[in-house]
């Protein structure tokens, strides 16, 4: 038995005394190559596409400059599963593994991974390694320019889909379902007739030309990837089957994108708190890890006075100190559970704290000129909380389905600020018409405000 | 609770999925880079150094398009640190700094050039303008005897040596002999050669530039890039390519490649004296019945007018020897010319006698491809 492997032991049995409940974690030691892939592609194993190929050159140029350094990897799930640099030091680790421990016993409990963990079950890892296989037979059947186009399309649509919706969906009901009107009521039978007027006529109803169809779609529909998977006409079974996992895969991204600063933060205090506490490190290992803490949760880069971004482990790690602090342990993880970060900035980024951290707005002006705007605590959640509304992507809906098949999409411009980028939405619909085979329009409004129509 | 480091190569080791998709991504590339390809070379300054063989061209990362909001007029975000609304972070960028701070390795920005090969380029310029194949002259196909590798012996020049062979003759022994030595001199293999006849596959490319004082460096430069690429159009041909530069004004000399394009001269131009040196070179080192000539002329159309006749006789003779004879005329779409030149004349004669001669004009970059089209292209019908 190794010492890490002493700590790690350790260290989650002084967890379980301080109350966190978690899923088991798998740890296992990777080396920088493939702790790479996983900060590229997400998960472990994805499918292949060669937009993962630019963000992979990406970040190996800012790996190689030293401006991203991956300690660990989790994997929320039953078993969780924790992937560590094998270049970490032994204290690093002992850090690791107990911010590691922080995050198991926020996604077992948070209502938000709770419920997509509930939905599409505790093995992701497993999961997204299956479809990639698909997808790679997939490749070996139909070729590999098909089966790009698919992902084209899926991947471009990623972000597309409803949050608030189920993993596993059925199609629209085909018939509207008959109203049954209401067997009219002794009071309503009272009043139907105002005393002295003749028995109302029965209205007409029209032809009863039976059950009526449902229009597809019965309502603006955002969830495009479900859409195309199940409405797109002479969509192969493998093409849906595309669209359907790259959905699976996204959704289970959105809990950890949706409470990114509570969940970092919750693992930092953990941290912190679990190796405060943890007597049986030896000095130096302790000193180390603690040095590694506040290079973690530190607001800005070493040598700067201010930051143009916040740092989601800093952030969230102090608001966590201060309600533990204000409310107790029990009421934290009672926040812990329900929130996400839109409620967790919202209702506990108070103005004292948010004077005490320093938080402001920035403008950028003309030449790329950035000024600080003002310090007002609406504004600054806002502008935290900006990037993180509706998976991060504007919202565009399927409206309606033409004659011809053609499918048309259109954009809330009016509750996105804005239109889309043109060239960018024309591409995307160039990948989606690929998929669908007919026609596909979107309504946006271009940078006057005036409507526009894009196709492809 | 264990932490395991797998004791056999671990999956992830097996091959990086990174890899693999930024070299599909770069296939992509190089495909988009092929589309827009003869753009991309109008401007490229291909020849300037010879025996570089690839070129290479400026590209982006391809972007995987997603929907995205419109610049808002002005951007917000949320920072943290000391400051007063109003406080300036970063001051706004100077003027005449286009590139500004998002330039340089500082912010992680990668330049990403494609390296493209000559010889690919021109397979794709092949594709893409649908150039067909030369055809070489049918009396030039001739047999030449050639050395080739045929059979074994036991004995030959060490350098001949087949090792695999070898060690298969002493296995063999081995299988059958107890206690057997290594390798025996019976077990050697040597390789021989034998003389066949091949088909002879050579071509030799004259090309002819007028550097007579009306050649301007612009017309020189269009001149250049037509050459290079039906250089290398009959390089995809022909085994071996033997070129020939000439230029002349009012006297023709050889030059070689390197100093072609920069021989300037202030004379009259005089075009039979090119033709004859031609003439004199083809049938002194290229023989016409094992070479397959290419002339390639380069010009403003300009003759004297005293030349006409001698130029006509020697190109007349010229054009019967050759498998195409091609005459490019340069600077002709700027300029208003009332007729046609004198050499343009002379060409569409030979044209007109049913020589394998095709005559095109150089106006701007655009030509060069149009030219290089009609050339190959009346190339493999007049055939």
């Amino acid at each position: 038995m190794t010492e890490l492997d002493e700590y790690v032991g350790r260290i989650e049995s002084l967890a379980q005394r301080q109350g966190l409940d978690y899923y088991p974690v798998d740890f296992e030691l990777a080396p920088q190559s493939l702790m790479t892939e996983i900060a590229v592609y997400g998960l472990p194993i994805r499918m292949p596409h060669w937009s993962f190929g630019v963000r992979y050159i990406h970040q190996l140029v800012r790996q190689s400059m030293g401006h991203s350094k991956i300690f660990e990897v989790m994997f929320p799930g039953d078993p969780c599963r924790a992937f560590l640099m094998d270049t970490n030091s032994l204290a690093e680790n002992a850090l690791v593994a107990a911010h590691v421990v922080g995050h198991a016993d926020f996604s077992k409990n948070n209502q938000l991974f709770a419920r997509f963990h509930e939905m599409a079950g505790g093995n992701i890892v497993e999961k997204a390694a299956a479809h990639a296989h698909r997808i790679q037979q997939a490749i070996d059947a139909a070729g590999l320019e098909r089966v790009e186009a698919v992902l084209d399309a899926a991947l471009a649509l990623e972000s597309h889909l409803d949050v608030g919706g189920e993993l596993h969906r059925g199609r629209y009901p085909e018939f509207i379902a008959e109203k049954t009107t209401p067997r009219p009521t002794s009071f309503q039978k009272h009043f139907q007739q105002l005393p002295g007027a003749s028995e109302p006529q029965a209205v007409p109803l029209g032809l009863n030309l039976g059950p009526q169809r449902t229009r597809v779609p019965p309502h603006p529909e955002y969830d495009l990837l479900w859409f195309i998977a199940n409405y797109a006409p002479d969509l192969e079974q493998w093409e849906r089957d595309i669209f359907l996992a790259v959905r699976a895969e996204s959704l289970y991204f959105y809990p950890v994108f949706a409470c990114q600063i509570m969940n970092e933060g919750w693992a930092s205090y953990w941290h912190a708190r679990l190796l405060r506490e943890a007597d049986f490190l030896p000095q130096q290992t302790y000193l180390a890890a603690i040095k590694a803490h506040s290079d973690v949760v530190r607001p800005f880069a070493s040598g700067e006075e201010t930051a143009l971004a916040i740092n989601p482990y800093h952030l969230g790690f102090t608001l966590w100190e201060h309600i533990v602090e204000r409310h107790g342990l029990a009421r934290a993880r009672e926040v812990m559970r329900e929130e996400d970060d839109f409620g967790f900035i919202r209702n506990y980024l108070d103005r004292d704290l948010a004077g005490e951290l320093d938080l402001f707005v920035y403008e950028v002006r003309q030449g790329d000129e950035i000024r600080v705007a003002n310090r007002d605590l609406e504004a600054v959640r806002e502008a935290i909380l900006a990037p993180k509304f509706n998976f991060g992507a504007p919202r565009v809906a399927a409206v309606e389905l033409k004659p011809d098949g053609g499918l048309v999409l259109a954009h809330e411009h009016s509750s996105d600020g804005r239109g889309l980028d043109a060239a960018r939405a024309k591409k995307v619909l160039e990948y989606t018409r690929r998929a669908w085979r007919r026609p596909v329009h979107l309504h946006t409004v271009n940078d006057r405000g005036e409507p526009i129509e894009l196709a492809a | 609770m264990t932490i395991r480091i797998a004791a056999e190569t671990p999956w992830y080791e097996l091959f990086s999925r990174g890899a693999r998709d930024w070299l599909r991504h770069n296939q992509k590339v190089r495909a988009a880079v092929r589309e827009s390809l003869p753009e991309l070379l109008a401007g490229a300054d291909l020849i300037s150094r010879p025996g570089n063989r690839t070129v290479a061209v400026p590209v982006k990362f391809l972007e995987h398009a997603r929907f995205r909001l419109l610049d808002a007029q002005t951007q917000t975000g949320a920072g943290q640190g000391k400051g007063e609304p109003g406080d300036v972070l970063r001051p706004a960028r100077e003027e005449g700094d286009p590139q500004g701070r998002s330039g340089g390795i500082g912010n992680g920005e990668i330049r990403f050039v494609v390296e493209l090969k000559i010889d690919e380029i021109v397979d794709w310029l092949w594709e893409e303008l649908k150039l067909p194949e030369l055809k070489p002259k049918r009396a030039a196909t001739l047999d030449e005897p050639d050395y080739v590798r045929e059979g074994w012996d036991k004995r030959g020049a060490r350098s001949r040596l087949d090792r695999r062979r070898t060690l298969k003759e002493a296995a063999k022994r081995h299988a059958v002999q107890d206690d057997a030595v290594a390798i025996i001199n019976d077990d050697l293999r040597f390789r021989q050669l034998h003389r066949r006849a091949m088909p002879a596959t050579n071509a030799a490319v004259i090309f002819a530039l007028d550097v007579s004082g009306s050649m301007d460096e612009a017309q020189r430069r269009l001149a250049k890039q037509f050459f290079f690429f039906a250089l290398h159009g009959i390089r995809r041909q022909y085994a071996k390519v033997e070129t020939l530069f000439l230029a002349h004004a009012a006297q023709a000399w050889e030059f070689d490649e390197s100093q072609f394009f920069q021989a300037s001269s202030s004379g009259g131009t005089v075009s039979s004296s090119v033709a004859r040196l031609a003439l004199d070179v083809l049938q002194h080192r290229y023989d016409p019945s094992r070479y397959n000539g290419y002339f390639f002329y380069a010009s403003d159309g300009e003759n004297a007018a005293e030349d006409r006749d001698a130029a006509r006789g020697a190109l007349g003779e010229l054009a019967g020897l050759v498998s195409y004879a091609g005459y490019v005329e340069t600077g002709g779409g700027a300029t208003f010319r009332p007729r046609e030149t004198q050499l343009a004349e002379l060409f569409g004669e030979l044209k007109a006698k049913g020589h394998p001669v095709g005559v095109s004009r150089l106006g701007s970059q655009d030509d060069v491809w149009r030219a290089i089209r009609e050339f190959f292209t009346g190339q493999a019908a007049d055939d």
